[in-house]
């Protein structure tokens, strides 16, 4: 059993230690927003915040993360209204077919964070989420409005 | 309108409704576009027709048989049907047909695969007439209420105007009536010239969902009472299971089952995925690989490359003159040889599929980009007639042509079958995904230009080696043997036809396939076609010292479609003016799926090695553009694959299997790699082409051309991390 903090829920877990976070969140406390795509931190796809750091959550155990703050995808708006990096997904249509989608928008929402104001080396630098669809022009332009508005 | 509150993708389940169930379901029920008999949706509103629901609120539901995995064409089927029904645009929802539904109804919204970037052109036709039908039934219902004639009648966002008594009503108002009139024989669609929802960059209707984690695809469904199976299926192509040892792992965590599926794979099902796929780790399997246990890339290199001996026999594509004459009567001649290796879909949703089957139902919910080939897969594999199953379709995480094929649905329903009456979701890890593809198929090209003594080309001889898609998918489409698809972008006629007049032409394909399954991957043909032929031009403009864009236009003068694209992205590129200190140029230009494309690129290559891509252009001719901006999309996103693929890809076998197993190995470009796209959209109209992949057969020439102007070194193989060659 384990005790996970996402999305500002307690959830209690019938989930070993060693099981990665991804698949917790996923199949335990049923948040499929989510994205698994390939278990080994490359691809980026199932980016959560973990004290509001963007972390590959396939590549960390539910023991590591014992009395942290997670956040998926469900809760990064405030209640109804979206957070900023969502609205200008939707705004500017960035998704092509959307599953690499969550873990992109989680890891411009923290970078965001970090600089209100990215640079294209900043984003360069922060999203190396893959996207096969390849929409990383609307990823950047999305960017570039947020921080200019 | 607020997005977030209302994800315009209905994805609530629709059946035929009560008038119908009667005599409904059972087979030669054909109610194609209307007819007096309402058919209802769930909810209980009427179907205009097959294509158009209408609410009592307004809602204008669109039925969408063809997938959207990505490329824009729910939407831009929307915009068809809308802009013939003249309905507001922001009240439309759209609704997926199940393939179970379509054949009950004598296939009455027809073909639903969406492959070979047929989405919207294969169907625009159909779709739009019935647009046009229903509009016309819900003005007849409104003059028969006003008792007026129809051509008094006028329609313009869904509202109905009787403009001499100033009556107006609403098409919510007159579904109901509509949807019980004889639809009329005939409609005439509008001109392209005239659309006003159709041909306009509207925001797509399945975008607020994919914000919020809330959109569903196959690898999300829940179902009550839902196991989980991870499978493995035998390493080698065409091996088999000869043991496993269930006992190993059956006392471990959430574990309920080990079962053999077909006769090649194992698979696990447990309560969760994460068991399943722990447990299937542990499982010891015994395999019988078989003697393609034998094979490499290296054993495949070789057959292929005899293949290129002009000893072998080969199929003919494109023939004129006697090119083997010509080149040995030339005054000059080059000859090269190239070669482009097994490419994987890597969707970056693996390969999944849920079932449950009874002993009288079976039902799969998946992404697929051909419903009713699924279908047909639940039918075979459970043993069930067609009207006991069912396929659901759901969001596709990546197609790219992976999800056309039917194996993972065929295996989820014969997990499922094992265990009657329990939903079970199968899901493939990726390492599965990486090594259980239909891959792009391998070959290699020997090409042999000649010149006379002015420098002109007299003669071509492209002599391909290796695998066909179709002798391994469908062999029925074979032609006395040969693979007509083969020839996709240097074909002589058809959707994909050779764009350059040479006096003597000789293209033919040597068949050689290997055991590694092939599969229709994002342009297929197309790619290496354009690779080999763009790259080769450009040999043999540098061979006849002439610039390659003035090369290429010269031969160019009886494909005027062709040439237009190469000149709009020429014009764009500044191909007349110099690059920028350190920057140089390629370009290329094909045609495949009926759409004349072309590329160019500015790139610097550091040390030989590292090459930074600063630019790229692309134009496309489809003929008709239904939505500027998904198309935009497809264009730059179709570079991201192809580049990738040049780079980063190729699969390689080893004792039979790929020894690639994930992106560590298999990798895909990231955002720093990837410049803007410079999309020029010149639409001539009077065909229609494809859109999703096309341009990516100018992706990989355009930049190999441009290498070679940096460095004066061509590059002949693919992929460029085999040479050490990466990304600055």
């Amino acid at each position: 059993m384990a005790n996970l903090t996402i999305n500002g829920k307690t959830f209690t877990l019938d989930v070993e230690p060693d099981t990665p976070l991804l698949w917790a969140i996923r199949e335990n406390a049923g948040l499929t927003g989510t994205k698994y795509g390939c278990g080994i931190a490359q691809c980026g796809a199932c980016t959560v915040h973990i004290d509001g750091v963007a972390t590959r959550s396939c590549g960390v155990s539910v023991g590591e993360v014992a009395g942290k703050k997670i956040t998926t995808i469900e809760g990064l708006a405030s209640g109804d209204t979206l957070h900023k990096v969502q609205k200008a997904w939707i705004a500017q249509d960035v998704p092509q077919c959307g599953y690499c989608q969550s873990g992109m928008i989680m890891a411009v929402a923290s970078l965001l964070n970090e600089k209100p104001k990215p640079t294209d080396a900043d984003i360069d630098a922060a999203i190396t989420n893959i996207c096969r669809c390849g929409t990383f022009q609307q990823v950047r332009e999305a960017i570039h409005t947020i921080a200019s508005a | 309108m607020n997005k977030h509150v209302s994800p315009r993708m209905n994805r609530r389940a629709f059946v035929i409704g009560s008038a119908a169930l009667g005599t409904g379901l059972a087979i030669g029920l054909d109610i194609p576009f209307g007819g007096p008999t309402v058919v209802r949706a769930a909810d209980g509103s009427p179907e205009v027709n097959a294509w158009v629901v209408i609410r009592p609120d307004d809602t204008v539901v669109i039925r969408v048989a063809r997938s959207e995995m990505g490329q824009g064409s729910l939407t831009g089927l929307a915009q068809l049907v809308a802009e013939e029904l003249e309905c507001d645009w922001s009240k439309v929802t759209t609704e997926y047909p199940t393939p179970g539904q379509s054949v009950a109804r004598k296939r009455v919204w027809g073909d639903f695969s969406t492959g070979g970037s047929r989405g919207i052109r294969t169907s625009q036709e159909y779709v739009r007439k019935g647009g046009a039908t229903a509009r016309l039934m819900l003005i007849q219902a409104a003059a028969d209420e006003w008792k007026v004639p129809a051509s008094e009648c006028t329609v313009a966002n869904g509202v109905i105007t009787h403009k001499a008594s100033g009556r107006t009503t609403t098409y919510g108002k007159v579904a109901e009536a509509a949807a019980k009139l004889t639809p009329p024989a005939e409609v005439k669609l509008k001109d392209p010239k005239d659309w006003t929802i159709a041909g306009k960059g509207l925001l797509r209707l399945d975008t607020a969902d994919k914000t919020t984690g809330a959109m569903v695809y196959g690898i999300d469904v829940k179902l009550p009472g839902m196991l989980n199976a991870a499978i493995k299926d035998c390493p080698v192509f065409g091996g088999k299971v000869k043991s496993f040892d269930e006992a190993k792992v059956a006392g471990m965590k959430g574990v309920k089952k080990v079962v053999k599926v077909g006769d090649s794979a194992v698979a696990v099902v447990a309560d969760t995925w994460w068991h399943a796929k722990t447990a299937l780790e542990a499982l010891p399997i015994v395999w019988d690989e078989g003697d393609n246990a034998k094979v490499s890339s290296e054993s495949i290199a070789k057959w292929l490359t005899e293949g290129l001996d002009n000893e072998q026999p080969a199929y003919v594509g494109n023939k004129n003159g006697d090119a083997k004459a010509a080149i040995a009567g030339a005054a000059k001649k080059i000859e090269a040889v190239y070669n482009y290796p097994y490419q994987n879909h890597a969707t970056m949703e693996p390969m999944n599929a849920t079932a449950l089957y009874t002993a009288d139902k079976c039902e799969v919910w998946c992404g697929t980009q051909n419903g009713e080939a699924a279908f047909a897969a639940v039918l075979e594999a459970s043993g069930l007639s067609a009207d006991k199953c069912d396929v659901h379709k759901l969001m596709l995480g990546g197609g790219f042509g992976r999800r056309g094929m039917t194996d993972y649905v065929r295996q989820a329903v014969e997990i499922a079958k094992q265990m009657p009456g329990t939903p079970v979701k199968l899901l493939w890890s990726r390492e599965e995904d990486m090594t259980h593809g239909k891959y792009h198929p391998v070959t290699q090209c020997k090409l042999t230009g000649a010149f006379d003594a002015n420098n002109n080309l007299v003669a071509l001889h492209y002599r391909l080696s290796g695998q066909s898609i179709l002798f391994s998918l469908r062999p029925e489409a074979l032609q006395n043997g040969m693979d007509p698809a083969a020839f996709q972008g240097v074909a002589q006629s058809g959707e994909a036809v050779f764009g350059y007049s040479v006096p003597n032409l000789l293209i033919e394909h040597s068949m050689r396939n290997p055991h590694v399954p092939p599969g229709f991957w994002r342009g297929v043909n197309v790619n290496h076609n354009a690779i080999y032929m763009e790259c080769f031009m450009d040999e043999l403009a540098h061979a006849a010292g002439q610039d390659p864009l003035e090369f290429r236009r010269k031969l160019m003068g009886n494909h005027p479609k062709h040439l237009a694209v190469l000149n709009a992205v020429a014009e764009k590129i500044g191909w007349s003016k110099p690059a920028p200190q350190g920057v140089y140029r390629g370009i290329a230009q094909v045609m495949g799926y009926a759409s004349y494309v072309a590329g160019a690129a500015e790139i610097s290559v550091i040390d030989g090695t590292k090459i930074k891509v600063h630019r790229i252009v692309a134009s496309t001719d489809p003929g008709y553009i239904v939505n500027p901006a998904q198309v935009e999309r497809q264009i730059a996103g179709s570079f991201v694959y192809g580049l990738s693929a040049l780079f980063y890809g190729g699969c390689t076998v080893k004792d039979g299997r790929i020894e690639q197993t994930n992106f560590d190995t298999y990798n895909s470009m990231r955002i720093n790699e990837m410049p803007k796209v410079e999309a020029v959209m010149v639409p001539s109209g009077g065909f229609w082409g494809g859109v999703g992949e096309p341009t990516i057969g100018v992706a990989a020439p355009a930049v190999l051309n441009a290498y070679f102007a940096a460095t004066g070194k061509r590059i002949r193989s693919v992929p460029l991390r085999d040479q050490n060659i990466t990304f600055a």
